[in-house]
C-alpha cells in the first residue's frame, strides 16, 4: 500500500468518512460566540494608534495631501526607491529616483519600496498585502530595508474577522504589522532582522 | 474504535539522552540556565496575560478554536482530501509520508532533482521533529537555518529549548560570544546589544537568501476548501524563505489542516497573543498553489502522519493535535522553568513535549516513559492553552499507558503526595485528587492496575527545589511569583 492510502485508512479506520454535507454541516455548528469586532468607531485612529505601537511611523494625510507627504518621507532618505507599475501616479513623487518594477537583482540595491495594500485590521494593526498591481510582487517589499505603505481609510476593517473577509485566499498575501522583529534575545523585541527595519504607514482619509 | 496502529518509532530520541528526572536535574543545577529560563519565562508570562486581556471574548474564542480543531480531527480524512486536492489544483505537488524516514527520503529527494546542494529553511516543529537537518546533511545537502534562535542554535552546535524561542537559554553575551566564534564574517567588536546581535545575523544571511534556489518550511495552518497554506513569523526570514526560492517544499503535519478561511479568524487572534504576546505577530504570509511571477514556481507539500495517526486512536491522548504551538503552556510550567527545554530530549519541550512526545514516539524509550511524570499536575498548562488541551488530564492518561507498554522501571507503590518536589506539599491536593480520580476510571476501564505508579526514586532525586510551603501549589505560585520571591 503507498503511503496515502495508508494513512487515509488508518484514519478512517478510526474516523470512518462521512459525506461532505453532513460534515460540512457540523462545520455550520462550531459556536462561534466571539466578537466579530472588538470596537464599534473610530476604527481609523485605532487603526493609526496600533500600527504606531508597533514602533512604525504613522502619518496621515488628506488625499490632495499625500503626494507632498510621501515625496517629503521619501527625500528624507536618499536613494532609489522600487514602485510597483500600478502605483497611483500622484503617489510617485517626481522628484525623486524611481524604479518602477525592479527586476530581482535590483533590490537589494533599493533605499526603499512604496506600495499600496489591500485591505488593514485597525485591532491589530495590520496590513495586508494581496500582491495586485498596485503592491508589486511579493519580494518588492521585503527585500529593501525600507517600505513605505499608502492606507486609504476605507480599506481599514475593524478587527480581523471582517478584514479576512475582504481578502481573497487565492492571492499571494502578506499581512504586515510592524517592522521587521525578533523576540529572540532574552525575549525583547528589536526591530528590524530580515524584513524591512522601517516601516512608514500613511494614511489617507 | 479499532485497533491503534503501531506507533511509529520515527522521533528520534535526542542521541544518547537521559530519562527526564536525570536530565532535569543536571538542568536544575546550572544556574546559569535557570536564571535565563526564568528571566525569559516571566517576561512573556506577563506580556501575554496583557495581550490575552485585552480581548473579552477570549474565552469563546478559546472555545471555537478547541472545537474547530475537534472538528478537524473527527474528519481529518475528509479535510485532507480536500486539502490535496485544492491544492493541487492550484499548482502544487501534494506528497505523503508515514514517518519521519519517508518524509526526509522525500524532501532529499526533491532536494537534489534540484541539483542544489544548499537549502534556506524558516523554523519549523515538525522538520526538527524528523531530524531533517541531519537526514539531508547525510545526502550532502546543507540545511541554512535562518531563525535567529535557530541560528543561535546551530552556530552553537546546540539544541533547541523552547519551541518559539529555542535559544532562551542563551543569554545576550553567551550568544555574542557565538556569533564571534562561530560566524563568519562577524564584526570583531561585535557587542551584546540585541540590536547589533540582530544586525550581524542580517549580513550573515542576506547572501544566503537572495541565492537561494530550495527554500524549506514548515506549517501553521493549511485551509482545506482553498488549498491555502499559512506560516506566521516574526523576523523576515519565513517571508524569504518562502517567496524567494524556486522551489519550495513545505513540511506539515496531518493535523494542521483547518476547514475554511473563515476558520483563521479564530486562530489569527488566539496563535500571536498566545505566542509572542502580540496583537498580531510582525509577517503571515499565505499562499496557494504557486502564483505566476510572483515566489516559487515549484510547490511541494509533505503531509506527515509520524504517529499522528497512532494518537488519534487514543481518545483521551488525541486532543494534543489540537496544538498550535504557541507555547504558552511551557511559560507558564513550574517544572519547564526549572528544568529547562533540553530536558524533555525532544524537540517539543514543556508540558506539550511531555504528552505529545510519548504518543508521537510510543512509550518505548526511559526519556518517553518519565515524560508524563514531568509534571506536578497543577493544571497551569490547561489554563494557558488557547485551544484547551487539557494537559493533565492526559499526562495522567499516560502514565497508566507507560505503566502497560514501558519499559520496565524501578516502580514504586505511589501514593500521589509522595510523588516528587512539588507533591511533596501535602496541599497539593487539588492535583493529587485530579490525577487519582482520572486513575480510577483508568483502573475502571482497563482493570489491570490498582494505583497510580509512577518512576518515583528517580524523580524525587531531582527535588533540588525548595518544598513549597502548605497551601495549594497554584496559590503558592502565585503569591511567589512561580517560587522567586
Ligand atoms: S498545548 Fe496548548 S498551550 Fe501548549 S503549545 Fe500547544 S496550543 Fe500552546
Amino acid at each position: 500500500m503507498n503511503a496515502r492510502e495508508e494513512i487515509l485508512g488508518r484514519i478512517d479506520g478510526i474516523f470512518p468518512a462521512r459525506p461532505a454535507a453532513e460534515v460540512a454541516a457540523d462545520h455550520e455548528r462550531i459556536d462561534r460566540r466571539y466578537r466579530r469586532a472588538h470596537h464599534g468607531g473610530g476604527i481609523v485612529d485605532l487603526f493609526a494608534e496600533r500600527v504606531a505601537d508597533y514602533r512604525a511611523t504613522v502619518l496621515r494625510a488628506a488625499p490632495s495631501e499625500a503626494p507632498g507627504l510621501i515625496a517629503e518621507r521619501l527625500a528624507a532618505r536618499p536613494g532609489r526607491y522600487g514602485v510597483p507599475a500600478g502605483l497611483p501616479a500622484a503617489w510617485v513623487p517626481a522628484a525623486a529616483a524611481i524604479v518602477r518594477d525592479p527586476s530581482a537583482g535590483e533590490l537589494d540595491g533599493l533605499a526603499g519600496a512604496v506600495t499600496g495594500c489591500a485591505a488593514a485590521f485597525a485591532e491589530t494593526g495590520t496590513i495586508v498585502l494581496d500582491h495586485g498591481p498596485a503592491q508589486g510582487p511579493r519580494a518588492l517589499s521585503l527585500v529593501p530595508d525600507f517600505h513605505l505603505i499608502v492606507v486609504l481609510a476605507g480599506q481599514i476593517a475593524p478587527d480581523v474577522p471582517g478584514g479576512l473577509e475582504r481578502l481573497d485566499p487565492r492571492r499571494p498575501l502578506t499581512f504586515v504589522s510592524g517592522p521587521s522583529a525578533t523576540s529572540d534575545i532574552e525575549l525583547d523585541r528589536v526591530e528590524g532582522v530580515h524584513g524591512p527595519r522601517t516601516l512608514e504607514v500613511v494614511i489617507v482619509a | 474504535m479499532s485497533a491503534a496502529p503501531p506507533p511509529s518509532p520515527a522521533m528520534p530520541t535526542y542521541l544518547g539522552m537521559p530519562a527526564f528526572p536525570d536530565a532535569a536535574r543536571r538542568a536544575v543545577a546550572d544556574e546559569r540556565l535557570r536564571a535565563n529560563l526564568r528571566h525569559a519565562t516571566t517576561t512573556i508570562r506577563g506580556r501575554r496575560a496583557g495581550a490575552v486581556a485585552e480581548l473579552d471574548d477570549w474565552d469563546a474564542l478559546r472555545e471555537a478554536g478547541k472545537q474547530i480543531k475537534d472538528h478537524v480531527l473527527a474528519n481529518l480524512g475528509h479535510y485532507l482530501r480536500l486539502l490535496e486536492e485544492n491544492v493541487t489544483a492550484a499548482g502544487g505537488t501534494v506528497h505523503w509520508a508515514r514517518d519521519a524516514g519517508e518524509a526526509n527520503r522525500i524532501v532529499a529527494d526533491l532536494v537534489k532533482a534540484t541539483g542544489e546542494t544548499e537549502v534556506v529553511k524558516v523554523k519549523s516543529m515538525a522538520t526538527q521533529e524528523i531530524g531533517l537537518n541531519e537526514a539531508l546533511a547525510e545526502e550532502g545537502v546543507t540545511a541554512y537555518e535562518t531563525d535567529l534562535a535557530e541560528l543561535i542554535v546551530q552556530l552553537g552546535d546546540d539544541r533547541p529549548s523552547h519551541i518559539l524561542v529555542p535559544a532562551i537559554h542563551r543569554n545576550r553575551s553567551d550568544i555574542r560570544d557565538i556569533f564571534l566564534a562561530r560566524m563568519d564574517g562577524a564584526p570583531r567588536d561585535l557587542t551584546d546589544e540585541p540590536a547589533a546581535l540582530a544586525e550581524a545575523a542580517r549580513r550573515h544571511l542576506r547572501a544566503k537568501f537572495l541565492s537561494a534556489k530550495v527554500g524549506i518550511s514548515g506549517v501553521n495552518f493549511a485551509v482545506a476548501d482553498t488549498g491555502t497554506l499559512v506560516v506566521l513569523e516574526s523576523e523576515g526570514n519565513g517571508r524569504m524563505c518562502l517567496t524567494l526560492p524556486e522551489t519550495l517544499i513545505s513540511v506539515m503535519g496531518v493535523e494542521k489542516v483547518v476547514p475554511s478561511w473563515r476558520d483563521l479568524e479564530v486562530f489569527l487572534q488566539l496563535l500571536p497573543r498566545s505566542s509572542t504576546a502580540e496583537r498580531m505577530n510582525p509577517y503571515t504570509s499565505t499562499w496557494t498553489g504557486t502564483h505566476p511571477g510572483d515566489g516559487p514556481r515549484d510547490f511541494h507539500l509533505v503531509l506527515l502522519d509520524n504517529g499522528r495517526t497512532a494518537t488519534l486512536a487514543d481518545e483521551v491522548g488525541r486532543q494534543a493535535l489540537r496544538c498550535i504551538r504557541c507555547s504558552a503552556c511551557l511559560n507558564v510550567c513550574p517544572v519547564y522553568q526549572r528544568a529547562g527545554g533540553h530536558a524533555y530530549g525532544s524537540p517539543y519541550p514543556g508540558p506539550i513535549g511531555a504528552i505529545l512526545s510519548p504518543q508521537i514516539r510510543g512509550i518505548g524509550s526511559d526519556v518517553d516513559a518519565s515524560l508524563p511524570y514531568a509534571s506536578t499536575l497543577c493544571g497551569a498548562c490547561f489554563d494557558a492553552c488557547p485551544v484547551a488541551i487539557d494537559i493533565p488530564e492526559v499526562l495522567v492518561h499516560l502514565r497508566a499507558r507507560a505503566v502497560e507498554d514501558g519499559p520496565r522501571h524501578p516502580l514504586e507503590r505511589a501514593s500521589m503526595t509522595a510523588a516528587g518536589w512539588v507533591l511533596r506539599s501535602p496541599a497539593l491536593l487539588r492535583a493529587a485528587q485530579r490525577a487519582a480520580s482520572a486513575s480510577r476510571r483508568v483502573v475502571g476501564r482497563g482493570g489491570r492496575i490498582g494505583r497510580l505508579p509512577g518512576p518515583l526514586r528517580a524523580w524525587t532525586a531531582t527535588r533540588d527545589a525548595p518544598v513549597p510551603p502548605p497551601e495549594s501549589f497554584r496559590r503558592w505560585w502565585r503569591r511567589t511569583d512561580g517560587g522567586r520571591a
